[in-house]
């Protein structure tokens, strides 16, 4: 049906301040099952949502929904007062390293961070953390995980996205709203929408994407977008080359940017004749990926992709 | 985060890496005034003139008002004319060097002002090498590169001999460990007691690293003199923008005039603001968003003016900051507003953009392409507005429309 989250899956969310109540509010109401918020100076309270549903008039689904959520010191607690096995990070920059370490050691599958402005050397603490445990960490400076019509975990717009048949992974937030929606436009919608973030250390990376959706039966192709920066796209090309059995479109931010400036995402920067997109582009179309030659041609990219390998 | 390297031996001397001694001057007079010292402190006749900018390959660099004259210049005169003769030869070259205009290959064409200047102590140097520590994205760790190519363009022995970088990664927990710093310093070829300071200088530079959350720190080059002492001849620090919260003496440190005016006073109003030379100036929500929307009016034939995302939530103020910001720069002959509304609402962005016409003025064509959500509403607001907005279907369309308007 789709990768990492579905409507069954309990999420929890790490830090329950004006962000977090926010975006929770919206989760809730798009139908994800958040139960249990983790917040050490507000633990013992409870936090009410209520209001209508993203599908109010649906049939078979809630038109309206009221959901008080228990409120832990720890997310270990959260867990064995719910079973959630998935938590959602919205901790300030300073504290948010640590609560994804919190979340691997209490030995959650998915933890996804959607801060941004964390330090690096906080990052590299945080995956040096997580490589020994089981956790899979999505993000930081993310958008988060969509399923659509099951379970959106991060900050979103959820009714863009329609169930389907593609698969998205991408290093930028908005970019990724134009190429659902462009899938949602030409009908092909998509299985699952994962946002991997634009800091230069993160968790799952491209790679770990298209296995997972090379691995799904209900997906048909991948359109991955990617930026200037690091070599990620370059090593995706690669194992596209080696493994990849659907189709793959794809688009590279960045191809005006200049050298050594850091455009808007942390990761995003060409320093020492790295990183640059025409690099990045030639590397994925010499995988037989279909390169979009402007994010407007995201959607068609993807058919193209999918009518070559048909 | 950018500093000197005046700054950036200040801090490694902190920590007990070797630099030569210097003193970082503003005035021919300052300049003069601290020869005669370094010269008694040191007993080296010989000091070096070194221009304090922003900017890599000073050395090689040209001052614009005099194309002779580099960057970086070894005053040998007090070899055999005694501290007097040092001490003319540096105001002279104090006087030529303050307020030139030095151009590297990392400054661009139009170059940088010179306003200080650091006078440093010779170094007998007997071998050049090269050290650094920056993150590795692949490994996300920090790395220990290093190189017996000193002096020479790290990113060029990359491409020529790569063989000949060495690299060790930084365990986040345990730091560099003591048989990595010795290997670097066997591979580098250091014997005695050069090897023995190489080994300290290697552990110590990664310890800093770590400590002040650099993103770069660079020696090149790193030298070895007769007697064995290793000592940083040039030094590059750059930091972690993330991080700098916890780094309040590096952040005095910033230099505001080595920066541009329009993007410091963008980042005033938390927008994330570059400026290019093209002629198409671009308002963006979302930093993939608004480089792709660079390249897609570089796609469609324009060229972009520059590069600017408002973010996530942005607000009247800052939609009004960020018109302020591009309108200013006389390249720009139209601007392309470019929004995919998500957790921000097409009508409000509509709003925060008639509002900030009606306050900013403005004088040149507009066009605007809206899509998420309440798009309708957005769309109805703008053209209520009375204003002369072009409405794009989509970006591809927008960039062109702005194009075809720019170009009458």
């Amino acid at each position: 049906m789709s990768v990492l989250i579905d409507k069954n899956t309990k999420v929890i969310v790490q830090g329950m301040g004006k962000t977090g109540r926010f975006h929770t509010d919206k989760a809730i109401a798009y139908g994800t099952q958040m139960v249990a918020a983790v917040h050490p100076s507000r633990a013992g309270q409870t936090e009410l949502f209520q209001g209508e549903t993203d599908h109010s008039g649906v049939p078979d689904r809630p038109d309206s929904y009221q959901v008080e959520l228990p409120i832990f010191r720890t997310v270990r607690e959260a867990i064995a007062a719910t079973g959630a096995t998935v938590s959602v990070v919205y901790v300030p920059p300073p504290f948010a390293a640590d609560a994804i370490m919190e979340a691997a050691d209490a030995g959650l599958d998915l933890v996804v961070c959607v801060t941004e402005g964390i330090p690096v050397a906080d990052m590299v603490k945080a995956k040096s953390y997580l490589a020994p445990r089981q956790t899979r960490l999505v993000g930081p400076n993310c958008p988060g995980v969509i399923t659509p019509r099951e379970c959106k975990i991060g900050i979103m717009p959820g009714y863009i996205h329609e169930a389907g048949r593609v698969g998205v992974v991408s290093r930028s937030g908005t970019l990724t709203y134009e190429a659902v929606h462009q899938l949602t436009q030409v009908g092909l919608g998509q299985t699952t929408a994962i946002g991997i973030g634009g800091d230069p250390v993160n968790g799952t990376d491209f790679i770990d994407c298209l296995r997972l959706f090379n691995d799904d039966p209900d997906t048909h192709g991948v359109i991955m977008i990617g930026e200037i920066g690091g070599t990620a796209e370059e090593e995706a090309a690669a194992w596209i080359t080696a493994h990849m059995t659907k189709p793959v479109a794809g688009f590279i931010a960045g191809t005006t940017a200049p050298p050594g400036k850091r455009m808007g995402h942390a990761g995003a920067i060409i320093s020492g004749g790295k990183g640059t997109a025409a690099d990045k582009i030639s590397a994925l179309q010499a995988a037989g990926v279909v390169v979009a030659p402007t994010p407007t041609d995201m959607g068609a990219a993807m058919v193209e992709a999918m009518e070559q390998q048909s | 985060m950018k500093i000197h390297e005046f700054q950036a031996k200040e801090l490694m001397r902190a920590r007990g890496i070797p630099v030569p001694q210097g003193t970082a001057v503003t005035s021919v007079a300052e300049a003069v005034k601290a020869v005669a010292p370094l010269i008694e402190a040191t007993g080296n006749p010989v000091v070096v003139v070194k221009a304090q900018i922003h900017a890599g390959g000073r050395g090689k660099g040209r001052f614009i008002e005099e194309p002779e004259l580099g960057g970086v210049s070894v005053v040998t005169e007090g070899r055999d004319g005694g501290v007097e003769a040092a001490k003319t030869k540096v105001g002279d070259l104090a006087a030529r060097m303050l307020d030139g205009t030095l151009v590297t290959v990392q400054t661009g064409p139009e170059g940088k002002p010179v306003r200080r200047l650091y006078i440093e102590q010779g170094v007998d140097i007997d071998r050049e090498l090269y050290l650094s520590v920056l993150l590795d994205r692949a490994s996300s760790r920090n790395v220990v590169m290093a190189s017996t190519e000193g002096g020479t363009e790290i990113e060029q022995v990359a491409e020529e001999t790569p063989e000949k970088i060495l690299r060790e990664e930084i365990d986040p927990g345990l730091g560099l460990l003591d048989f990595q710093a010795r290997q670097l310093a066997y591979g580098l070829g250091l014997e005695g007691m050069a090897f023995k300071n190489g080994v300290r200088f290697i552990k110590t530079l990664a310890e800093a690293a770590v400590e002040l959350d650099t993103d770069l720190i660079e020696i090149n080059p790193l030298v070895v003199t007769k007697e064995g002492a290793v000592v940083a001849l040039d030094g590059k620090m750059s930091f972690e923008a993330n991080a700098l919260y916890r780094h309040p003496e590096v952040q005095d440190m910033r230099d505001l005039s080595e920066e541009n005016a329009a993007e410091i006073e963008a980042s005033g109003y938390d927008l994330s603001f570059i400026k290019l030379d093209g002629t198409i100036g671009c308002m963006v929500n979302g930093a993939g968003l608004a480089m792709a929307t660079m390249d897609i009016i570089k796609y469609v034939g324009g060229q972009p003016a520059n590069f600017l995302d408002v973010g996530g939530g942005a607000e009247k103020d800052q939609v009004a900051a960020a018109f302020k910001i591009i309108t200013r720069d006389p390249n720009v002959k139209g601007i392309f507003v470019n929004i995919f509304g998500g957790i921000m609402k097409c009508d409000t962005i509509a709003q925060g953009i008639v509002d900030a016409v009606d306050e900013v003025g403005l004088d040149m064509p507009l066009v605007v392409r809206l899509e998420g959500t309440n798009v309708d509403l957005g769309k109805q607001i703008l053209d209520e507005s009375g204003l002369n907005i072009l409405s794009a279907a989509d970006m591809k369309d927008g960039a062109q429309k702005i194009l075809e308007a720019t170009k009458s």
